[in-house]
């Protein structure tokens, strides 16, 4: 693709022909806020963060739509930008809890936890420390970078019922700043179509079609839509912080989607999709999001072989459970023999048990469950 | 094709007004009724026949005749027989029907004659009123379809669109972009299918202009679309209409068919081998979709929000085709300016805004209605001339134009030429159309809060500055109008117009801040005595006024007391009567009941009329010092 150069504060910017200005100055590093803007997702240009100036060019542009073209001069913090993006910002703010975003005690070392006396008379629900996403939550991220103190404006709120006919998650709307993150996702990316922006002016809503529960609605539960939520407004109705994240394959279907397995106490309590990686780019369905936690530590899972007896099943070891099964094995002929194999291991697995079938034991009777 | 033509000039014919507003006010019965009546007096050779709207609609229903050019207003069923009788077998037109001019109550028989009519130049509207809308060959024979003939077979495409140019029209639709650079862009760009799209969706509040246009001239429209679509080469074409506008989709239906049929639209259009198609796409009824992007999303079946540009429609459009949209009196134009070529249209109006202008006029105004006057017409000379001037005696005050976004402008600048660079340098736009005159009686804050109100719950929710902080705008604006405002807020007002003026994604949050900025600029003195005196000097906000009887003038007729709805108003026979402050919902109905002879009503705000508490027997006969000196009581 034919490269273009452009100058952003200054700085030369190489960057690739049918990337935004926005994505450009991603590229070289440079920071511009942005809470609507999701790489997995078409450019949308509604939270006005991303305001930047570009020379030769009226007004104050969001970066996130706008073309970067060969020799074009962006600036990104001017008195005009930093005004408007403030009040952006500010906007925001007074749709969503802030008392907690722009206090002190966020900043020093000294942080809140749920049973610190409150300074500043937050309620229980509109604290910081009650939100899921605390911590990681984008907002409370630009709030940081842009140094915001106060907040001018009155909080406005439109209290709305918590839907939470979810099995695995839920929405809060009351934390929601409409960045449509999530109905972008569930149109763009799984093509469901069970979320939409409803209504106009002040009361837009994230909703399904109806406005009915989100259970009642055709959504496939993947979750994906709260896995591009930048607050806390999606999130998983077991919500724990995982300690550290092991990487590995999700062992419910052979497309093989890579997962991170979030770990705790050495139990698997969260779990995201890996987005390096060709095969499933950091996207999960239900059963890899929400089913693996359940499976990976539940009490009915094989951990260790077990031998048929008269009396039931015991436990053995590999060595003998192997042995067992060679010995008998060896008493049939080839073709008395089938092999099944299972959707739930991965392509490399079943391509060894159909070698094992073919060479080993010189058998085609090797079948797999998923053909139906 | 001359079989459509009506007989001779001198065929005697009787129009009755089918526009929305005169068939809201039965003009459908009427025309019935006129036909039965007609019957039975055996005057079959008048020919009864309706046409679209007149404009002239608080007249409504409206019938004229011609040859003779006599006008009626306010023609009921039980005035038909009067007619029929009186003017159409005698020739003695009814007197009593004809328009009396509102301001000096003159009576006004012919329909050339009244000044409402007499100062417009009608370009857009030219066929409006004139031709019965569902006849092809009413229309054919007023000269349509000629201009479709000639750009199809004298002109090539580029000739079409270097006329356009050169006749220096610019887009009706609010931007007034210049039609033909448009038109070039999207010829020029090399994908393919190319779409042609009619704007009609005409969300701002009050505006029936387009309405107009498709219910009483729907086939200038198409035309113009036809014409456009072979000078940009666009095979498919979309009208966009709201729902809401019933007539207008069944108008312009029929006349697509009718139009097809004659081989004017189709397949192979007058032999040329040049095809067009066009749609009617009814809209669900939202301002934005009237921005061309939000109005493409809609077409495609998605929530009809605005997009960034670029990519302009030009290039990427409906389907992600070149696609030109175009407003109705922007078709309108092409048509006329087709027929009568580009010189004749760019001596109309003035040096950078070329034509005409239509209007929706309305508010204070003796006259209100539709008109058309040319570009750099005085606004002076709209309100005064067109209009009649102010009602009842009245002081102007202020003058909105642009519809929901745009400015009030004050008396000061009632010499201001309308066009578009003029209006703008006022802070005002030129919009799609509405212009309403207001009163020395209406409140500025009040009416920006009104406004406001209304591009607030028609933002799309997009992007964060229309959302969220014309609802802050509108918040601050309501609490001063309550009395609740606080100095900080009009600094803090300014500050967010202005930021949502720049930061806005569209522009109905780039202009939704303009009626805020211009009044704060022309009338800041009202802002800074509703928040500093608690105050609303011009008596309009509720919660700022209060109603007192005055002790003086009060009869103890009793009539305030019986309209009172809730009671708050204590006398009795030959008592002056009292308002319990408490009670009073400030609905003003005793201060319209009270006689006008009496006047004994009064509206205050931020002072204290001295009433008596509780009613006292009436003095008004005495001498006014005597009687309010000797009652008032603390
Ligand atoms: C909020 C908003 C509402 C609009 N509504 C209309 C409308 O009702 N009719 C219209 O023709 N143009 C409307 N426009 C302007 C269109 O975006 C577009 O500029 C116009 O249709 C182009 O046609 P023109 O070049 O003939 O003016 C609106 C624009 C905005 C921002
Ligand atoms: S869970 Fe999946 S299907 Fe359901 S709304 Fe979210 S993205 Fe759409
Ligand atoms: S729920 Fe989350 S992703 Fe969806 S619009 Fe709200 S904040 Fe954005
Ligand atoms: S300015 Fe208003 S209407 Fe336009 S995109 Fe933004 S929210 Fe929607």
């Amino acid at each position: 693709m034919e490269n273009i150069t452009l100058t952003i504060d200054g700085q030369k910017v190489e960057a690739k022909k049918g990337m935004t200005v926005l994505e450009a100055a991603q590229a070289a590093n440079i920071y511009i806020p942005t809470l609507c803007h999701h790489p997995d997702l078409e450019p949308y240009g509604g939270c006005r963060l991303c305001v930047v100036e570009i020379e030769n060019t009226r007004g104050l542009p969001a970066s996130c739509v706008t073309p970067a073209t060969d020799g074009m001069v962006v600036r990104t913090c001017t008195p005009a930008v930093d005004a408007e993006r403030r009040t952006a910002l500010e906007l925001l703010l007074s749709t969503h809890p802030f008392d907690c975003l722009v206090c002190d005690r966020r900043k020093v070392n000294r942080r809140c936890t749920p049973y610190d006396v409150c300074l500043r008379s937050v309620a229980v629900t509109d604290r910081c420390v009650t939100c899921p996403a605390n911590e990681r939550c984008e907002l409370q991220a630009v709030v940081d970078r842009l140094g915001m103190k106060s907040c001018r404006l009155p909080r406005v709120t439109r209290p709305y019922p918590i839907d939470s006919s979810n099995p695995f998650f839920e929405i809060d709307h009351n934390r929601c700043i409409l960045c449509a993150r999530c109905t972008r996702t569930c149109n763009e990316l799984t093509g469901i179509g069970a979320i939409e922006m409803a209504y106009r002016g002040f009361s837009m809503k994230v909703s399904t079609f109806g406005d009915k529960p989100l259970f009642e609605s055709i959504c496939k539960s993947c979750g994906e839509c709260m896995a591009h939520c930048p607050v806390g407004a999606m999130s998983p109705k077991d919500a724990v912080w995982p300690e550290k994240e092991v990487k590995t394959t999700c062992p419910y279907c052979g497309v093989g989607c890579q997962m991170l397995l979030g770990v705790k106490d050495n139990k698997v309590v969260q779990i995201r999709g890996e987005r390096e990686n060709n095969v499933n780019k950091g996207g999960l369905c239900v059963k890899g999001r929400f089913g693996v936690v359940e499976f990976v530590g539940h009490t009915d899972r094989l951990t260790k072989p077990l031998v048929k007896q008269d009396d039931g099943f015991a436990e053995t070891t590999w060595d003998s459970a192997l042995e067992e099964i060679a010995n008998k094995l060896s008493r049939y002929k080839p073709d008395e023999v089938a092999v099944i194999s299972s959707a739930k291991c991965t392509n490399e697995d079943n391509y060894v048990l159909q070698k094992f079938a073919r060479a080993a034991l010189g058998t085609h009777n090797i079948d797999h469950c998923a053909r139906l | 094709m001359n079989q459509g033509k009506p007989a001779k000039s001198n065929e005697r014919k009787i129009f009755v007004c089918h526009g929305t507003g005169c068939v809201s006010t039965k003009g459908m019965e009427v025309r019935e009724a006129l036909e039965k009546a007609l019957a039975e007096a055996r005057l079959q050779d008048i020919r009864v026949d309706f046409t679209g709207c007149h404009g002239f609609c608080e007249q409504g229903p409206i019938v004229f005749t011609e040859p003779d050019g006599v006008f009626y207003c306010h023609v009921g069923v039980k005035d038909v027989p009067e007619i029929v009788e009186s003017h159409l077998r005698n020739g003695q037109p009814v007197v009593r029907l004809h328009f009396k001019d509102p301001l000096t109550g003159e009576v006004v028989p012919l329909f050339k004659d009244i000044n409402f009519y007499k100062k417009q130049q009608r370009i857009v509207l030219r066929n409006c009123g004139r031709i019965n809308p569902e006849r092809i060959e009413d229309y054919i024979a007023v000269g349509g379809y000629e201009p479709l003939r000639k750009a199809f077979t004298e002109m090539t495409p580029g000739l079409v669109i270097e006329e356009i140019k050169r006749s220096g029209l610019r887009g009706r639709g609010g931007a007034g972009f210049p039609t033909g650079l448009k038109w070039s862009f999207c010829q020029q760009a090399p994908d393919f299918p190319k779409y042609m799209v009619c704007n009609a969706d005409e969300g701002d509040p009050g505006a029936f202009m387009d309405r107009s246009v498709m219910e009483g001239d729907p086939h200038t429209v198409i035309e113009g679309m036809t014409i456009a679509a072979y000078a940009i080469g666009a095979t498919e074409g979309y009208i966009y209409i709201r729902a809401e506008y019933p007539l207008a989709v069944k108008r312009v239906r029929i006349a697509l068919e009718q139009a097809e049929k004659k081989g004017f639209l189709g397949k192979n259009i007058l032999g040329s081998g040049f095809d067009f198609r066009v749609h009617v796409k009814e809209g669900a009824g939202a301002f934005v979709c009237g921005e061309e992007t939000a109005l493409i999303a809609s077409i495609e079946g998605k929530r009809g929000m605005p997009r960034a540009r670029p990519p302009f429609p030009a290039n990427s459009g409906l389907w992600g085709k070149p696609t030109n949209i175009n407003n109705v009196k922007t078709l309108a134009s092409v048509t006329a300016i087709i027929a009568n070529g580009a010189d004749w249209y760019s001596k109309i109006g003035t040096e950078k805004s070329k034509g005409t202008a239509v209007f929706a006029l309305t508010g204070k105004i003796a006259n209100s209605g539709l008109i058309e006057v040319p570009m750099g017409i005085p606004l002076r000379k709209i309100i005064y001339e067109i209009g009649g001037g102010i009602l009842n005696g009245k002081q102007f005050k202020a003058v909105q134009t642009g519809g929901p976004s745009g400015g009030c402008l004050p008396a000061s600048y009632l010499d201001t030429p309308v066009d578009y660079e003029s209006l703008a340098a006022a802070g005002s736009i030129m919009g799609s159309g509405g212009m309403v005159v207001m009163d020395e009686d209406t409140c500025m804050v009040d009416v920006a809060r009104y406004f406001l109100s209304f591009t607030q719950a028609e933002s799309c929710g997009k992007c964060v500055p229309c959302r969220v902080g014309t609802k802050h705008m509108l918040d601050m604006l309501s609490n001063i109008c309550c009395g609740k405002g606080k100095p900080s807020d009009l600094d803090l007002l300014k500050e967010l117009a202005e930021q949502i003026k720049v930061g806005s994604l569209c522009a109905l949050g780039g202009t939704a801040p303009n009626p805020v900025l211009t009044t704060m600029r022309y009338f800041r003195d009202e802002y800074d005595a509703h928040v500093h005196q608690k105050k609303c000097p011009a008596l309009a906000c509720p919660e700022l006024t209060n109603y007192y009887i005055l002790p003086d003038k009060c009869q103890g007729c009793g009539l305030c007391l019986r309209a009172c709805p809730v009671a708050a108003i204590a006398g009795g026979k030959r008592l002056v009567h009292v308002i319990d402050q408490e009670k009073c919902i400030k609905c003003s109905t005793c201060l319209d009941v009270c006689p006008r002879r009496f006047d004994a009503v009064a509206k205050a705000s931020a002072e204290k009329i001295e009433v008596p508490s509780e009613p006292v027997p009436v003095t008004a006969k005495k001498p006014v010092s005597v009687a309010s000196g000797s009652i008032s009581e603390e």
